[in-house]
């Protein structure tokens, strides 16, 4: 997979515009990428800005008079000057311990949004010099690499991430590793079939007989040709990733209470259910924006990178 | 063709190795005592010990050379843990619940039939309702209805599948009131054999289609939160394929002679598109039974993975070890079956 413009003769035109300013220029003409980086943009910096905006501390932040309380917009005049609130002051409710939700769903961002960050970040440099490796040496080392890889594809979904937490222990971290662990195979899937289609070819063979060695052949000339499927790659991996943390939480095998995390909240809701839908309603919205934005951005990041994919 | 079919079976071989060794290590890395857990936080050492002998656990990990060096005989090199795990594994001994005492292997046999039930229904559901919109959004493409029907494809993979299964259960069995949310029938059913353990089918079989429509319709809610995202899946690739297959000289020679675009579409056109989308449901018949976990756990559907996440619960590391390789075995053993047919049913396909 090579990432040159098809139509020669446009690119030697537009000289001196390299392929990052090319995809930019062609991202920035892709309304539901625009829309994805977005709704992305916005979760990264809400997240960011949390702490500073909204300090909460999950152990003690609570008030125990608005236990249940409903969205306070859905709730008449009369009870809301009962319960001492506004029209926007309790927008999520408030779950059994009296807990903002919207809170606790504006601060669970950052539990999901760096958990998905650092996992996929873990996979794929794993993952990459993994495939980098197998497909450059050959011999015993890649079948050793592709058998491992096989391995650990025949745990389909988040299977191996829930046996790996599930023996490990329920926490966070044990979470984080699990889903780290179950994303590496597709990056040494990619990386490697980049590297066999180009090990062949004439420049990399030109680099050989100019006298690169072994490494330098693989990140000067093999490495930045394969990054356009990595970077596709990369953005559609957080938001599984995403998912993956809240179905470990969901199953009380990610994140522990009293911690913030989408997919525990989910389960508390799930508990409380006839009494309060909204305490897992707005949880599940979150989560279904922010992978649907790193979805939406994943996809126009391919047609930007691969034209030739865009008929 | 028979050559093709050996080669690709051994070629199973090292993969279900890797398998069992992954399975049995993390199993073994356990950070609780098995034997503490048993026995409890008051056994006495010296009956934890004997627990641990009886269980095997005192014998070394993966070789033995002491015994080879006690013996003379180098066969008792494999005289340890893990090969004692295969060889029970191989006569179909996968151990017992720890706390019930059950054997894995019955109980993963016993609730097989409730979460095949349950993935059937799953891709039925997306195959029905995905491929006439993959095909309404090729025919549509570029215009309003096919965004619409690509974003939905897109939420699809978004959703938490256990969100939209609680929201599924809100709308339509707690407002609503129109379908069942708990279990595969509903109590007042008396009187009735499984036989195959499907439901709807031995419903069918003993002539009870009150049984089968009764277990329809617990299936309903279930099949459509475990389904939507292969529907997603299915809508995509239905699509994909179906303006790969409109752009071919012979759809544009059928319509040339003057076929109506009905004919052509569905026949022409569809046949063919459908084998890629085929191939993708195959191969999401894996991902649907880890998914099974989520949904079976909302719905009390009382299959593999309902059984499995209560083992999670209850640290039941036997139930979890053997549910695990159970549905990596059968993942691996569906995807050779989707790759065989693959290469049966289309020529093009080079083999060997």
């Amino acid at each position: 997979m090579t990432t040159t413009t098809p139509d020669l003769n446009k690119k030697t035109k537009s000289e001196g515009r390299s392929l990052a300013q090319d995809a930019t220029r062609r991202f920035f003409r892709h309304p539901t990428g625009l829309l994805g980086l977005g709704i992305v943009g916005f979760f990264i910096i809400a997240s960011l800005l949390a702490p500073v905006l909204a300090p909460y501390d999950a152990s003690r932040d609570r008030n125990l008079r608005l236990r249940l309380t409903p969205p306070s917009w859905s709730l008449p005049q009369a009870e809301r000057d009962r319960l001492g609130l506004t029209m926007w002051s309790l927008p999520f409710g408030a779950d059994q311990q009296g807990r903002d939700l919207f809170v606790r769903v504006w601060h669970g961002g950052r539990i999901s949004l760096r958990v998905g960050l650092i996992a996929v970040a873990f996979a794929s440099v794993t993952g990459v010099l993994l495939g980098l490796l197998a497909g450059y040496s050959g011999g015993w080392i890649d079948t050793l690499v592709v058998w491992l890889v096989d391995i650990l594809l025949a745990f389909p979904g988040i299977l191996l991430a829930i046996a790996i937490v599930a023996i490990l222990g329920p926490n966070l971290t044990n979470a984080l590793i699990a889903i780290a662990i179950t994303q590496i195979p597709i990056y040494v899937r990619i990386t490697r079939s980049v590297v066999l289609s180009l090990r062949e070819s004439e420049y990399v063979q030109a680099a050989q007989a100019l006298g690169s060695r072994g490494p330098r052949v693989v990140f000067s000339h093999i490495f930045p040709n394969s990054l356009s499927p990595i970077i596709v790659q990369l953005t559609l991996s957080v938001g599984v990733a995403i998912l993956d943390v809240a179905a470990l939480g969901f199953l009380g095998l990610g994140a522990q209470p009293p911690a913030p995390e989408w997919g525990a909240m989910i389960k508390a809701g799930y508990d409380k259910f006839l009494q309060a839908p909204y305490m897992s309603i707005f949880p599940g919205i979150a989560i279904f924006l922010s992978v649907v934005g790193f979805n939406l951005l994943g996809d126009a990041v391919r047609d930007v990178l691969d034209p030739r994919l865009k008929s | 063709m028979t050559r093709y079919i050996l080669k690709r079976l051994i070629g199973l071989i090292p993969v279900l190795f890797g398998i069992s060794l992954l399975v049995f290590t993390l199993t073994r890395v356990i950070p609780a005592d098995p034997a503490l857990l048993l026995l409890g936080e008051r056994a006495t050492p010296e009956a934890r010990d004997l627990l641990r002998e009886k269980l095997g656990l005192n014998e070394p990990l993966f070789l033995n050379p002491g015994a080879v060096l006690e013996t003379g005989n180098p066969f008792r090199l494999l005289d340890a843990q893990y090969f004692q795990f295969i060889g029970n594994a191989l006569r179909g001994d996968l151990g017992q619940s720890f706390f019930t005492q059950i054997d894995v292997v019955d109980g993963l046999a016993r609730r097989f039939p409730a979460t095949f039930e349950l993935t059937i229904t799953a891709i039925l559901f997306a195959l029905i309702v995905g491929i006439p919109a993959g095909v309404i959004a090729a025919l549509n493409r570029g215009r309003a209805l096919d965004t619409v029907l690509m974003f939905g494809a897109l939420s699809g993979v978004s959703f938490p599948v256990f969100w939209l299964a609680i929201i599924l259960i809100y709308i339509f069995t707690v407002n609503l009131g129109w379908l069942p949310s708990i279990g595969r029938l509903d109590v007042s059913i008396r009187g009735f054999e499984p036989l195959t353990g499907m439901y709807v089918l031995d419903g069918l079989l003993r002539g009870r289609p009150d049984v089968s429509w009764n277990a329809f319709k617990h299936l309903i809610l279930p099949g459509i939160a475990l389904g939507t995202i292969p529907l997603a899946i299915v809508v995509r690739m239905t699509r994909s394929s179906m303006l790969d297959v409109l752009g071919q000289d012979y759809v544009r020679t059928a319509r040339a002679k003057g076929l109506m675009r009905r004919v052509v579409v569905n026949k022409h056109a569809l046949r063919n598109a459908l084998l890629p989308v085929v191939t993708v449901v195959g191969l999401s018949f894996g991902s649907l039974l880890s998914g099974a976990i989520l949904t079976e756990t909302v719905f009390t559907w009382p299959g593999i993975g309902k059984w499995v996440y209560d083992a999670i619960q209850a640290r039941d590391y036997p139930i979890i070890q053997g549910g695990v390789m159970f549905v990596a075995v059968i993942f691996v053993l569906v995807n050779l079956l989707v790759d065989l047919s693959y290469a049966l049913i289309d020529p093009r396909i080079q083999y060997g």
